[in-house]
């Protein structure tokens, strides 16, 4: 049934609705705590979706992809610094840089860890962080080691102080869920989920894995780059352990897991959940430590009653529903483009 | 280069415990197919029971071992009873998360009632050594040291000599065919898990003798275990021995020849290198993935 026209209408017409909330968010809740939320909130929608290219349509858990954000945030700070850029909107301009650099990066590292499959690539993308945490730290010359590195101080104050950020942020998710949704749609992302389904099958009819898969860990990790870069702008100072941080590389995946691994929408929905919540749990109650039970509580619920996301078990309850309560008409034609990606489970 | 045979002698002594939780890591990747990423979460609650212990009673703090050994036994049937048994599609992947998720409850229990600040389990004789030629080696050292040879010794003692560390084998070759045989793989399973977490506890002493900890000591611990297993091959024991030596004694020598900043980035190069020429790590068995 999904794919009516009215549906893809009504489709449609939520996607363009969702976006004009979320252009409108600066507007309609201007005080500095609330926009502060949007930004980080957006800032996991971009991270979530991009993660998602990689471990949702390839099945490949990266869990280091925090080492991206990193690089990505340490890229951009280095740049403005030996560009001597002062603060000011042209530090976004040099977002894409970061990118590319990570990207480059990325190639490299992909390039070794995909080497490795299942098991062994999530150790080794854990390995790859923790590394160039080490770096961060290690290379006190070039990036002031455990002193930090600063960032220039924006020229804009005030209750707009998070407006630009959160364009930004919103930006990047966005050209994220683009990618995402191209790839989707195309024989690359075909050829990504015939490698998460069965790897070896996908190669033997002939699809080139090895390059597929880097590409999709290249795109994934530049969108993180880039976002780590606008991250490290916002905060205006960041050192080794707090933008190479391993919960920031396990929130995005935790999102994507609980919206739905491979969907489209999931890892926005996911973020939308997860985000605001454990920023709320921070505030009330980081001191104690405490939250990081709360969040590991949250987590292990997502898990174990939801293990396939909100989207795809919604998305069934509806299917079921329909096909109970409605005529027994004859089963739509299958859509052109895969719908919900549904594993198939192997005994 | 007595530095140099000092840093060798240090590092395979404190080897000799990265061997023994590395085994427990690898002996439950083994048979069930997952990676306990809060491993290290683990050992770090083993010494911090540990020192609980030790501080209210006051004993020898490797004599907590007789404590802690069964509780940490008992909180690893749980939680793999709780946590990693429900799951069952897509496990591999699943496990990850859910034991990370285990690992940061962990750290924020052990912040909520010991906060994050250092500490350390003290023996009366802490700062007691022996010379060998030139330099001295500390006695907790050497103790340590013993009890995870002893540990490990035990292991291997079950794993081959016991009809139910036939099981465990038979688990871990083939969980499937094991069933058929009428392997009870579930349990085995619990007990492996059980058996893992009372390494970490083993673990957890020495390390928290020789080493200063606090809550967050474990993504440092559990970056290194894990490298060492994948250097040593998935579910590998002898792998994950003598990957952990190689990789303990390296990272002295560099301290000593280089920069102790750049002892732990040693432990990442060696991965690489190693796995550039043996994706499988040093033990491991080519498999093909989800057969």
């Amino acid at each position: 049934m999904r794919n009516l026209p009215r549906l893809r209408l009504i489709q449609g017409a939520g996607v363009v609705a969702v976006f004009a909330v979320a252009l409108a968010v600066p507007a309609l809740a201007p005080d500095p705590a609330t926009t502060n939320i949007a930004v980080f909130t957006m800032m996991y929608i971009g991270l979530a979706t991009a993660w998602n290219i990689m471990g949702g349509y390839t099945g490949y858990i990266s869990l280091g992809h925090a080492g991206f954000f990193g690089f990505g945030a340490y890229a951009l700070g280095l740049l403005l610094t030996h560009l001597k850029i002062a603060g000011g909107y042209e530090p976004f301009l040099l977002v894409p840089v970061a990118g590319l650099l990570t990207a480059v990066l990325a190639l490299g590292i992909g390039w070794f860890a995909l080497r490795t499959r299942a098991a062994t690539f999530v150790i080794v993308t854990i390995a790859f962080m923790f590394m160039l945490q080490l770096l961060a730290e290690n290379l006190v010359g070039l990036t002031g080691g455990g002193a930090g590195l600063s960032f220039p101080s924006p020229t804009w104050s005030g209750d707009f102080f998070n407006t630009p950020y959160y364009y930004a942020m919103f930006l990047l998710a966005a050209v994220g869920l683009g990618a995402s949704w191209l790839i989707r749609n195309s024989k690359f992302g075909l050829g990504l989920l015939a490698i998460r389904d069965d790897e070896d099958k996908a190669l033997a009819v002939g699809v080139p894995t090895g390059a597929f898969k880097l590409t999709a860990f290249v795109i994934s990790a530049t969108l993180v780059g880039m976002i780590g870069g606008v991250y490290g702008y916002y905060v205006t100072y960041i050192y080794p352990q707090f933008v190479v941080d391993p919960l920031i590389g396990i929130s995005m995946v935790l999102m994507v897991f609980l919206g739905g691994l491979g969907t489209l929408s999931g890892p926005v929905l996911g973020a939308l959940i997860l985000e605001p919540s454990q920023l709320w749990l921070a505030y009330n109650y980081g001191a104690s430590k405490l939250y990081l039970v709360f969040y590991a509580a949250v987590f292990l619920i997502v898990i174990l009653l939801l293990p396939r996301g909100i989207i795809p078990s919604a998305l069934e309850l509806l299917e079921r529903w329909r096909t109970r309560s409605g005529p027994a008409a004859p089963a739509p034609a299958a859509p052109s483009t895969p719908s919900t990606p549904v594993k198939a489970v192997t005994p | 280069m007595t530095l140099v045979l000092e840093a060798a002698v240090l590092g395979i002594l404190t080897g000799g415990v990265y061997a023994l939780m590395a085994s427990g890591l690898t002996l439950i990747f083994g048979v069930m197919r997952i990676i306990n990423v809060g491993h290290g979460a683990l050992v770090v609650l083993g010494a911090y029971l540990s020192f609980a212990i030790w501080r209210a009673l006051n004993i020898d703090p490797f004599l907590t071992l007789v404590i802690t050994m069964p509780v940490m036994f008992g909180i690893g049937l749980v939680l793999e009873v709780v946590f990693i048994r429900p799951l069952k599609t897509d496990r591999e992947a699943l496990s990850v998360l859910v034991t990370y998720a285990i690992a940061l409850g962990i750290e924020g229990l052990l912040g909520f009632f010991f906060t994050s600040n250092y500490v350390q389990l003290r023996a009366w004789y802490a700062n007691a050594s022996f010379p060998i030629g030139s330099f001295h080696v500390t006695y907790v050292y050497v103790y340590g040291f013993v009890l995870c040879l002893a540990i490990l010794a035990a292991i291997f003692v079950m794993l081959y000599r016991t009809t139910f560390g036939a099981s465990i084998r038979a688990t871990m070759l083939n969980r499937t065919a094991a069933q058929l045989i009428g392997i009870d793989v579930d349990r085995v399973s619990a007990i492996a898990f059980g058996i893992g977490m009372a390494t970490a506890a083993a673990g957890g002493v020495v390390f928290g003798i020789t080493n200063a900890f606090n809550p967050g000591s474990h993504y440092d611990l559990i970056s290194r275990l894990l490298t060492i297993i994948v250097l040593g091959g998935l579910g590998s024991l002898r792998g994950a021995i003598i990957a952990a030596l190689v990789m303990l004694v390296s990272e002295d020598i560099t301290s000593v020849l280089i920069s102790p900043v750049w002892a732990s980035f040693v432990f990442f190069v060696i991965l690489v290198l190693v796995l550039l020429v043996r994706p499988q790590g040093l033990y491991g068995v080519r498999v093909r993935d989800r057969l």
